[in-house]
């Protein structure tokens, strides 16, 4: 598609990055069909072409966001199926991160949205606080309903019915240091403890951890690591989410100078789609472009560093498993196969649900952000999963597993914790019973 | 960006009442239903013909029949132009607007009705996408033929304002061959039916009339459809040649031989590089052109067609012969071909032509085309429905450079009155819009298009209904 940018525009890296992105579009128009926004508004302003092009219109012209501009790629889910979609292979992906730090460096947002972001950024990526805010969440809880009455507090009551009824206990400190591996010892990994899974479900690693080593795979946790930088990178705060990238960076090369990584192996496919990305998003910092790029080629969802390890086949065990293809991990790490023939190799039956491509509505705080779309994708979602009759449903990232959760009865669970007691590990916990 | 192709000069009293238009819509529809920021427009201003662009005066975008019937009186009242969209993916810039002309989207109403197995119809609103039919009933073993390549996004609305065709119709026929029934809302709010779930009614056949009328008639609301029973198999075979005029050649002779595979369609060698690189379906890359044969049916009936295919294909030194293997890598070499134009966007912006021509001629037009291609010092890809003879040069070029764009636009024109010239026209499926609206007096003496314009005049005299298309606008009348 056509572009007018001037060579000084182009000057700016970030400008130009999105003009060389702009320029691939042809704006043929496939990737209104399989965006779950406008699947649900009909409206092609939330459509990525409709986006791409508020997005083209602000840049072009050097114009701060507004309001109507802001409204709808706000409504952006981030959830990259359009990627998936598009013949041309514009990527979208890096135009609306560019879009969202412009927002956020020229667009002041209104009083209550702010308190709302800001809230975010300060006690999601924060282990201990989160924690914290999850205990107060459950005083807090009684005041949803009264929260939803108005619309700008809408978000507030969101957070409120996600919060988890029982905050779990702090990450054991099982996942500090070395593991002792059993048998031949195979390989060497870091684990991302991360922030809000380590907080919401601690088991989904220590189930990692326990798989690892009954196959001869050595697990750190490096000192120092945390918060990939997702969920304010998502949010435009581009400052901060460079501040925890650099902060991972540093620690995993350490350890990659020390004794080596065969991997950095990632539960979240959330933070898995940033963490391989950091090559990218610190490439213009000299003093890391080198290093993100190292470490994003050693990311590695669960699921594919277990392809690697040829796993034994397993009895059947009669049991329905419905698999969610979280949406970065499908179309953000292009990761569809994998978490499948590893869940049927391991004797589980497993159902593919309609309408696969689409969201759940999770995707970070959108649920929080955007509670109305949220919900409705989630019942959209739910109505699917539940038309396979499954016994249980896996996925491979905790945001969906708390969206899903919260809209269904039936158990969800993570991929690996399934994995892990099919290959000797206790049955997981929401199984029992 | 080009200016060749005229608009019509937008109605000065229309734009000069355009709040009070703003706030008559906003009282006929819910608040969410009218777009009328100027930021939250531009959007809208084009299609998937991008080359050109026209600000509308303001988007609608209703729920139901009745929502959209309000808006076509009122527009109808005050002489207001009407700019009907559905998912807006036109090649020939049928969804582009205009100044003065609200734009009528019917990307809410996408619901499917009904769906009938006793009379093998479903019943649609006008903004479902034409996939979605077909996904609605394939668990059942049907499906809806026409499959347009932007299947996954187009409307049924608009590929009956297109009559659009696809890979498989040269087997089940374009959209006129498998639309029963519309219910129109005419440019003055009256809602009619017309047809229904018979195969004809009484009476003029409006619906042929409707059918590629480019919504320039009235605004389709809704569609019956028929449905077609899969077949028992289906299996595309690629056939490699060292040339596009032997595989031309090829073509033209299976179908002189009496033989109708569902589809035959057409890669060159830019086409198969740029489909592999997207799809890697394992499209061969040492060959010069491409065909993908479909046959479909028993075993024995596929083997039995394609022994006859394979041996006219001897004929014409083929150089390869595959059969794909899975379901899987048939999805994939479908996949790559219907997603061909987009994929082309990876190497550069390109205008897609559409004419048609007897399959005779098709070696002939192809040589020629890549002649005129050459003297302007351009490059193209051919991929198309090789069946139908229904050809679809992209003429690749660079939009940032006017200069190029400009000799892609008059490139296209030649290659266009070449199809003409050739006894064939100019085009198949993609309608023709404002892209080929001034060579359809290349077409058409001045009295064959008076009638077609008279037909138009029956539905909408003050022309408000898609005004700048289809017609040249001089000698209107």
């Amino acid at each position: 598609m056509q572009t007018s940018f001037t060579p000084e525009q182009l000057e700016d890296p970030h400008v130009a990055e999105s003009e060389k992105i702009l320029r691939r579009c042809v704006h043929c128009g496939f990737c209104t069909a399989t965006c779950p926004t406008y699947l649900t508004l009909g409206n092609e302003l939330d459509s990525p072409r409709g986006r791409i092009y508020l997005i083209k219109d602000m840049l072009e012209n050097g114009r701060a966001a507004d309001e109507q501009v802001v409204t709808h790629i706000d409504r952006c889910l981030s959830c990259l199926s359009c990627v998936t979609t598009c013949p041309s292979g514009v990527d979208y992906m890096h135009l609306v991160d560019h879009a969202r730090v412009h927002i956020e460096n020229t667009y002041r947002r209104p009083l209550a949205d702010r308190l709302v972001r800001g809230l975010l950024a300060a006690v999601l990526p924060y282990p201990a606080r989160f924690r914290t805010a999850l205990t107060l969440a459950k005083f807090g809880r009684p005041f949803a309903p009264l929260l939803k009455q108005v619309k700008a507090l809408r978000p507030l009551a969101a957070m409120l019915d996600l919060a988890p009824q029982a905050a779990a206990a702090p990450q054991s400190s099982v996942l500090r240091g070395a593991q002792p591996v059993l048998g031949i010892r195979r390989g060497r990994v870091a684990i991302l403890s991360g922030c809000a899974q380590s907080v919401l479900d601690p088991g989904i690693n220590l189930a990692t951890v326990r798989l690892l080593a009954r196959f001869g795979v050595e697990v750190v946790v490096p000192e120092g690591e945390g918060c990939c930088g997702a969920l304010v990178h998502h949010m435009g705060r581009e400052d901060e989410a460079l501040g925890f990238a650099r902060r991972n960076v540093d620690v995993w090369m350490r350890e990659i100078d020390n004794k080596g990584l065969d991997a950095i192996i990632i539960t979240a496919s959330g933070c898995g789609t940033t963490i391989k990305d950091y090559g990218h998003m610190l490439r213009l910092d000299p003093d890391y472009a080198e290093k993100a790029a190292k470490v994003s080629a050693l990311a590695s969802d669960i699921t594919e560093y277990l392809t690697t390890l040829d796993l034994p086949r397993q009895e059947p065990k009669r049991l329905n498993v419905a698999y969610h293809s979280a949406c970065s991990m499908q179309h953000g790490q292009k990761i569809t196969v994998a978490p499948k023939l590893l869940l049927k190799n391991a004797g589980f039956t497993v159902r593919d649900p309609a309408e696969g491509h689409l969201c759940c509505g999770s995707a970070g705080t959108y649920n929080i952000l955007q509670p109305e779309i949220s919900s409705e994708l989630k019942a959209r979602k739910v109505k699917n999963i539940e038309a396979t009759k499954p016994d249980v449903i896996a996925t491979g990232n905790i945001g969906c597993m708390t969206q899903i959760g919260s809209g269904t009865a039936i158990p969800i669970v993570h991929t690996v914790e399934l994995l892990d007691w099919a290959y000797g590990g206790e049955k997981p916990g929401k199984l029992k019973g | 960006m080009p200016e060749a192709i005229q608009f019509l000069l937008p109605r000065p009293e229309v734009l000069a009442r355009r709040s009070i238009i703003i706030d008559d819509l906003c009282g006929l529809l819910p608040a969410d239903c009218v777009i009328h920021e100027a930021r939250e427009l531009v959007p809208f201003e084009t299609d998937a013909f991008v080359s050109y662009r026209r600000m509308p005066l303001a988007v609608v975008l209703p729920r139901t029949t009745s929502q959209v019937a309000a808006v076509m009186k009122y527009c109808h009242r005050n002489s207001i132009p009407v700019v009907p969209r559905g998912a807006g993916t036109s090649l020939s810039g049928g969804a582009i607007p205009q100044e003065d002309a609200v734009v009528l989207g019917l990307s809410r109403m996408a619901r499917i009705i009904e769906i009938d197995y006793a009379n093998r119809t479903a019943t649609v609103q006008a903004g479902v996408t034409n996939l979605s039919i077909s996904e609605a009933v394939g668990i059942d073993g049907f499906f809806y033929a026409p499959d347009p390549s932007s299947q996954l996004a187009c409307t049924i609305g608009g590929n009956i304002g297109m009559n659009s065709g696809g890979a498989h119709c040269l087997k089940y026929g374009v959209t006129t061959n498998n639309l029963l029934g519309v219910k129109l809302v005419l440019v003055d709010g009256e809602v009619i039916e017309i047809g229904g779930k018979h195969l004809d009614a009484a009476g003029y056949d409006l619906l042929g009339l409707v059918c590629g009328s480019e919504g320039q008639l009235g605004i389709v609301t809704e569609a019956t459809v028929r449905l077609i029973a899969k077949p028992e198999g289906a299996r595309p075979v690629l056939f490699g040649f060292e040339t596009s005029e032997e595989a031309g050649a090829c073509v033209a002779d299976i179908i002189a031989s009496g033989i109708i595979p569902v589809a035959i369609e057409f890669m060159d060698k830019p086409a198969i590089e740029i489909c592999e690189a997207f799809a890697k379906a394992g499209y061969p890359l040492d060959v010069g052109a491409l065909l993908i044969v479909e046959v479909e049916g028993s075993e024995a009936e596929m083997d039995a067609m394609l022994e006859n295919i394979v041996g006219i294909a001897r004929r014409h030194a083929v150089l390869t012969v595959r059969e794909c293997q899975s379901a899987t890598e048939a999805a994939l070499i479908w996949k790559g071909r219907k997603s061909a134009f987009g994929a082309t966007g990876r190497i550069a912006d390109y205008i897609c032509m559409d004419g048609t021509v007897p399959l005779s001629k098709l070696s002939y037009v192809l040589k020629q085309t890549s002649e005129i291609i050459d003297r302007f010092g351009l490059r193209v890809a051919n991929v198309f429905h090789a069946g139908d003879g229904n050809m679809h040069p992209l003429i690749l070029f660079n939009a940032n450079d006017p200069e190029e764009a400009m000799k892609a636009e008059e490139a296209g024109n030649e290659i266009l009155k070449l199809c003409v010239d050739a006894g064939g026209c100019l085009t198949g499926e993609h309608g023709v819009g404002i892209e080929k609206r001034d060579l359809m007096r290349h077409q058409y003496t001045d009295a064959e298009l008076a009638q077609q314009m008279a037909v138009r005049a029956a539905f909408d005299e003050d022309w408000i209904l898609n005004p700048s298309k289809v017609f040249p606008l001089e000698g209107r009348g």
